[in-house]
């Protein structure tokens, strides 16, 4: 029901993020989603991978602060108010997005990646709705 | 173990002990190196007014600039012909200070630091591996001939190859470790990196440090890498004075004892110049008084400390001076507020989330001063305001302890400077400008 995103804490600093990509390509480490964002110190970039657990360990090796996440990959159609629609079940529900951000897609559907507060209750509640989740496997499959 | 019988004496044996020698060596300054007839001369005192150690205080101070002054030799008190090994320090800011030792010299220096590497919990059966740099720093072969007058099996290993440094340190099985807090530290991770675990792979339970400060959280910082159970204590030393060896650590951790029989420690008010009463913090100055070739007298430390004349739990009889605050070069004015780097670490070394190294800087803008720094975040994270939450806590610590706001630089792990020798974390920029 999650799926393992990739987290790596890099310095707002010229070169930095090269590094980290660097250092997936020598892995062979497939980049599906990004999102990236900064402060004037330091950023977060956040990941969907071919293999997160292969791409944590290289960058750990080579000194990132990189660790693995528990987020919810959810499946939409391209249909105005789509997403609303999700979010107003999580409003409801009291919970909170923390971060949400676009996973390309092949086919005529859109998808996101969202970590919302109390991540457990989210996913038994976007199934319970019928919302369809993305598995890890599913992500192999469809994106690599 | 209690090296020797001079560390368990009673006050009055030490101190009948002290007189005789700080007469002879006054008289025999006096009487060999000029520099040093001027300097009682302009302060109108005789060898013969040294009728108590009380009169101490009467005689003139020599500092680094003294030696600086008259390098390399004019300090000596002995022939060059009479010398078998000369020192010198690394000099960063202009000449570089020179110190000589006659084969007597030695002989006392080794019985010096085998007594420090004794009170560190050393025996004939330790197989120590020295990992500070070898050469005109006086600290490597000073621990060398310490340990190896012991007993101990040697392995000079000096610094740098840190990979090859754990090899040997594994296949030797090394009981001692002798190195700088920051790179004792440094060896730690790399092992740690090479899959090698310091607590359960290596045989490391003795960590001799000096060379830099030890602070309690450092110390904390070692026992995490190495284990629980290893011994670290601090020793006091420096080349002006003789090298490692002036005074060490007990097992029970509570200040360094003097060499006093060999060394008459004071405490001074730095500014005042008077001496202070036993209990209270100042600078240290230390006179040495049964050197041949270098034995200055009153020798302005600039370290900070303060004097324990209480007989030890340990058994030994002899003065402790605490575990240095910092050196008074050390001391950065920051907006008007005194700061020690060693208070910067003691905050920073007791947040989980960060390591042990960090950066400080300090700059000037628009005429206030700027306090940064660097440090390398552990933990890895993935929101924001955990980022934020860590900063802050930081932040406030830093105020409650220094009464300054600092900006903080958090940055991937392994990404500071390491350092083999004495570890140089701050960077005074204001002098620049």
């Amino acid at each position: 029901m999650f799926i393992k995103q990739l987290s790596v804490f890099i310095e707002n600093q010229e070169g930095r993020l090269e590094e980290v990509l660097d250092v997936l390509r020598e892995e062979q480490v497939s980049i599906i989603s990004l999102s990236l964002a900064d402060t004037s110190e330091y950023g977060l970039l956040r990941m969907i991978t071919s293999n997160p657990e292969a791409g944590q360990a290289a960058l750990k090796e080579k000194g990132f602060a990189a660790m693995l996440t528990d987020v919810l990959a959810v499946r939409l159609s391209h249909q105005v108010g789509k997403l609303q629609e999700i979010l107003s079940h999580v409003c409801k529900a009291g919970l909170n997005v923390e971060y949400m951000y676009a996973l390309s897609n092949k086919d005529d559907e859109a998808s996101i990646i969202c970590k919302i507060s109390n991540g457990d209750e989210a996913a038994e509640l976007l199934k319970s709705k019928e919302v369809a989740l993305y598995s890890q496997d599913d992500i192999m499959r469809i994106f690599c | 173990m209690i090296w020797a019988k001079e560390e368990t004496m009673s006050r009055a044996e030490i101190e009948a002990i002290q007189l005789q020698r700080l007469q002879e060596t006054v008289k025999r300054v006096y009487e060999k190196v000029a520099p040093y007839r001027q300097k009682m001369e302009e302060a109108k005192v005789k060898p013969e007014d040294i009728k108590n150690l009380k009169d101490l205080r009467r005689l003139p101070f020599i500092t680094k600039q003294d030696m600086r002054d008259n390098y390399p030799f004019g300090l000596f008190a002995v022939p060059k012909d009479q010398l078998v090994r000369i020192h010198a320090s690394s000099g960063t800011t202009g000449k570089p200070t020179v110190v000589g030792y006659t084969k007597k010299d030695l002989e006392i220096w080794t019985e010096c630091v085998s007594r420090i590497a004794a009170m560190g919990g050393a025996t004939e059966k330790d197989v120590a591996q020295i990992c500070f740099g070898y050469g005109m720093f006086t600290g490597a072969l000073g621990l060398h001939f310490g340990l190896e007058n012991m007993g101990a099996a040697i392995v000079p290993s000096s610094t740098g190859n840190t990979e090859k440094q754990i090899m040997f340190m594994k296949d030797f099985g090394t009981t001692l470790l002798v190195a700088t807090p920051s790179y004792a530290l440094r060896i730690g991770e790399v092992a740690k990196q090479m899959g090698i675990d310091p607590k359960t792979d290596l045989q490391v339970k003795i960590g001799l440090v000096g060379s830099e400060l030890l602070t309690e959280a450092m110390r904390t910082e070692m026992h995490k890498l190495w284990g629980e159970d290893m011994l670290v204590t601090s020793n006091y030393g420096m080349s002006e004075l003789m090298g490692p060896g002036v005074s060490g650590e007990c097992e029970q951790l509570c200040g360094m004892h003097v060499n006093e029989d060999f060394f008459i420690p004071e405490i001074i008010d730095p500014k005042t110049e008077e001496v202070l009463p036993p209990g209270e913090k100042g600078e240290l100055v230390i006179t040495c008084i049964y050197k041949e070739a270098l034995p200055l007298i009153r020798y302005r430390t600039k370290d900070i400390t303060r004097l324990n004349y209480e007989p030890c739990k340990c058994g030994r009889t002899t003065v402790r001076m605490e575990n240095l605050d910092g050196r008074t070069d050390d001391m950065l004015k920051i907006r008007g507020v005194n700061v020690f780097p060693s208070q910067i670490e003691e905050v920073l070394l007791g947040i989980d989330e960060i390591g042990p190294h960090y950066e400080i800087i300090v700059t000037r803008k628009d005429h206030s001063d700027i306090l940064k720094i660097r440090v390398e975040l552990m933990e890895p994270m993935d929101a924001y305001k955990e980022l934020q939450a860590l900063e802050k806590k930081i932040k406030q610590r830093l105020r409650i302890v220094l009464g300054l706001d600092a900006k903080i630089r958090m940055e991937s792990p392994n990404t500071l400077q390491r350092f083999e020798g004495k570890a140089q974390r701050v960077k005074d920029l204001r002098k620049e400008v």
